[in-house]
């Protein structure tokens, strides 16, 4: 039987293993891959509670999850494709894209 | 109790957990870029199950469709792809580990002793099953439309301007000087 948690617990893990992509990486374009994966669990976690409310009357049985999932994917997309403009001209300029040797703004 | 809904959820769950650790933990990136392209559509796998069509094929349009190839664009114009360690560890992942592990196991302790849990196991036992099927992208689409009912219109429309700014910025910021 698959009930809310299940689905919960998966974006839940899911988000955790990008999260530490995104620690861990040192190449720009890992570090945007995890990031779209953590937006991803955030996504599996919205819309599962959308199915689990969308039959809840007192919340008027709408799918406003899926609706947030919508805009969080225009919202990546928009994300993934000026992040890679930016680490395609930082390359172009420094000829790296390992964000351990991208410290301009270090303290 | 197993029947296909579960069987399906258990191998999406294993697809999907296994393809982002190899996602994250990959040495080759162009080899993280492949599996990044699995966990997306592993992922419209999973809206399949929750009743959320019009999510699934967005997600396999936008995602396993055109962020896979804006990201191996961006790997091929960035550095020798094909080296064999291009996408290298910081020196503290294990710091990483410990944060991430820390914050999995609080995440799954407050899912199990939520209200919500209850919700799950009472009101909807089974929700793979529970909604009416193709009902949900018209209920969707007057959630996102509707000029009289109660609806995020509004915000549809500036999402169209979000797109518009990035499309400019990302040509703008990567032009050749």
């Amino acid at each position: 039987m698959v009930t809310l948690n299940s689905f919960v617990v998966l974006g839940a893990v899911i988000f955790c293993i990008g999260l530490f992509g995104a620690l861990s990486r040192r190449n720009a374009v890992g570090i945007l891959m995890s990031i779209e994966i953590m937006l991803n669990a955030v996504n599996i976690t919205l819309v599962a509670f959308a199915s689990a409310l969308v039959h809840d009357a007192k919340l008027g049985g709408r799918l406003t999850g899926q609706v947030f999932a919508i805009f969080i994917i225009t919202v990546a997309a928009a994300e993934a494709a000026v992040a890679l403009a930016m680490i395609i001209a930082i390359y172009r300029r420094r000829n790296t894209i390992d964000v351990g040797e991208i410290h301009l703004m270090r303290w | 109790m197993l029947d296909l809904p579960t069987v399906a959820f258990y191998i999406i769950a294993i697809l999907l957990v296994g393809t982002a650790l190899a996602v994250v933990l990959s040495r080759n990136i162009v080899h993280a870029a492949l599996f990044l392209a699995v966990f997306f559509g592993a992922a419209a796998g999973v809206y399949v199950l929750l009743n959320a069509e019009f999510i699934a094929i967005v997600q396999v349009l936008i995602y396993a469709g055109a962020v896979t190839i804006l990201v191996l664009f961006a790997i091929m114009l960035t550095q020798n792809a094909m080296s064999r360690n291009a996408n290298p560890f910081a020196g503290q992942w294990w710091l990483a580990a410990i944060i991430c592990a820390a914050l999995a196991i609080g995440i799954i302790y407050a899912v199990g002793s939520s209200k919500m849990a209850l919700l799950s196991a009472n009101a909807s036992a089974n929700m793979t099953t529970a909604g009416a099927a193709g009902g949900s992208i018209v209920r969707l689409g007057q959630l996102l439309y509707s000029p009289f009912d109660y609806s995020y219109v509004l915000p549809f429309e500036i999402a169209s301007i979000v797109l518009l700014v990035a499309i400019v910025g990302a040509i703008v910021i990567g032009r050749e000087d």
